[in-house]
């Protein structure tokens, strides 16, 4: 579960957060949706602490990973980043082999022998659908494969450590509708073991793929709720006005 | 199967509940009509409030669907036609349950055996309950070959209904003391008739959806010839 409890959070003096409080439940898949600089994608990157990269940052409020204080000084980085896997908007593959792509991260971390790495790699490759497609090429280049199949296997890269979260910021926008599709899919059974959190600029795929919603503008969370309460009968007229295109 | 693909199943079949849940309704009504039985009457009023509530939330799972996974092509004609097709079968519900509080108020009063064999009320009822079964059938297998087929039976069911009016009138004329047994039947024999029109109505739901063709109202041409011509008219001013 991810819990935010009163996040504001400045870009030197600007405000790109303010006063969001919100929880995710465990396997469910929560969407964030808004216009472009709203802070959708700062308030994701929160919970792996992506932005502590950034120069002039400042944040107050809360933000637990299963009720442990991620910005608490006892915490690794390393460590959190084990429990809270992030897909990004361009797969992002290293260049090495499919297979290499999925074990590096349990290399690094010392996990276990080369049978051991070899299982965890096919069932990642299995969870992230990808695995029948690969599995008579794992020595090549990730970079043969299509965007569709990159954007899987970094999927399969963040699964190989046994994240519990997954974090996705616009993991299809860069892909073609077939792959898209797939995907969402993906997204559809992923939720069934992990906890999920994606920052979609596409509100229909929002609307398929999650079961609550977050809209944001302005940095503000105008709206939370149900997925299907958000897209039939929106409680703010600001919501309501972005979801129908009649502004943003 | 993709989860977009189960929900659009998982709507078809909570139709088909309902479709077999109405038809049950309208057989147990003629069993009831004919037997003057007062359980099975009431056993089907008191189904009535299933079927509503089936309706509603066929109607809230076709919303969730549209605003949910924005449906396009052959899966937007199917919600569209799944939300009329509730709608019709619960108007339908409505009807069987008429005719069951129809033998609950008249128990006791039972019309002329040789009136009612002259209506031809039992091949009425039949002809309906094939109707419903036979379009029931074409949504299942996806196949609008026998759509003329239903839409000829509710031909027949005008032609009985306007046969029993003439045979109404004439027993009416002869035996004036069941003039109020007579004027219920004719509400009867109205819903009976009534019912053949919504079960048309599902077939050329059933067509739009799988031919993407639409057939009420004379099909989309003359619809569109008689629009222009009442805008000719000024009709509209």
């Amino acid at each position: 579960m991810i819990e935010a409890q009163g996040i504001n959070f400045y870009y030197g003096s600007f405000h790109a957060l303010k006063d969001i409080s919100m929880s995710v439940q465990p396997n469910t898949v929560t969407a964030f949706i808004g216009p472009s600089g709203c802070g959708k994608s700062t308030f994701l990157r929160l919970f792996n602490r992506m932005n502590d990269l950034i120069d002039g940052v400042r944040l107050t409020g809360r933000c637990l990973v299963n009720g442990e204080d991620i910005y608490h000084k006892s915490v690794r980085v390393d460590e959190l980043r084990k429990k809270v896997g992030m897909v990004f908007q361009k797969p992002n593959p290293f260049p090495k082999s499919i297979f290499e792509n999925v074990a590096y991260g349990l290399r690094v971390n010392g996990a276990g022998g080369k049978s051991f790495i070899a299982n965890r790699v096919e069932e990642s490759l299995r969870a992230a659908a990808l695995w029948d497609e690969v599995k008579d090429k794992l020595k090549k280049s990730a970079f043969e494969l299509s965007g569709g199949q990159q954007q899987r296997l970094c999927i399969a890269r963040a699964l190989a450590i046994s994240p519990s979260i997954l974090l996705m910021d616009e993991p299809a926008s860069a892909l073609d509708p077939i792959s898209t599709s797939k995907i969402e899919e993906l997204i559809h059974v992923l939720k069934q073991q992990y906890t999920i959190a994606i920052v979609t600029h596409n509100m229909q795929q929002a609307a398929r793929v999650s079961d609550k919603t977050g809209f944001f503008m302005l940095g503000e969370l105008i709206e939370f709720s149900e997925t299907k309460k958000m897209f039939l009968n929106p409680e703010k007229e600001q919501t309501q006005s972005y979801i129908t295109g009649r502004f943003g | 199967m993709k989860h977009t693909e189960i929900e659009l199943q998982r709507l078809k079949e909570e139709v088909s509940r309902m479709w077999k849940l109405v038809m049950s309704q309208l057989e147990k009504a003629k069993q009831a009509f004919f037997s003057g039985d007062i359980e099975l009457a009431l056993e089907v009023t008191g189904r009535e409030k299933t079927i509503d509530a089936i309706e509603l939330k066929i109607d809230n799972d076709c919303e969730n669907y549209i605003a949910l996974y924005s449906p396009v092509a052959v899966d937007l004609r199917l919600v569209l036609s799944l939300i009329k097709i509730s709608i019709t079968l619960e108007r339908i519900g409505d009807f069987a349950e008429g005719i069951a509080c129809h033998v609950i108020e008249e128990s006791g009063h039972k019309l002329d055996a040789q009136l009612i064999d002259d209506l031809q009320l039992e091949k009425m009822f039949d002809t309906l309950i094939n109707m419903l079964s036979d379009s029931f059938v074409a949504l299942e297998s996806e196949n609008t070959k026998i759509s003329g087929r239903i839409i000829s039976k509710d031909y027949e069911v005008d032609r009985l209904y306007h046969n029993s009016l003439n045979v109404l009138t004439t027993y009416l004329l002869q035996n004036s003391g069941d003039i109020r047994s007579g004027l219920k039947t004719i509400l009867i024999i109205r819903k009976l008739e009534r019912i053949g029109d919504h079960c048309r109505n599902i077939v050329e739901e059933i067509v739009f959806y799988v031919d993407a063709k639409v057939l009420k109202h004379g099909g989309k041409k003359k619809a569109e010839a008689a629009l222009a011509n009442s805008e000719k008219n000024g009709i509209f001013a």
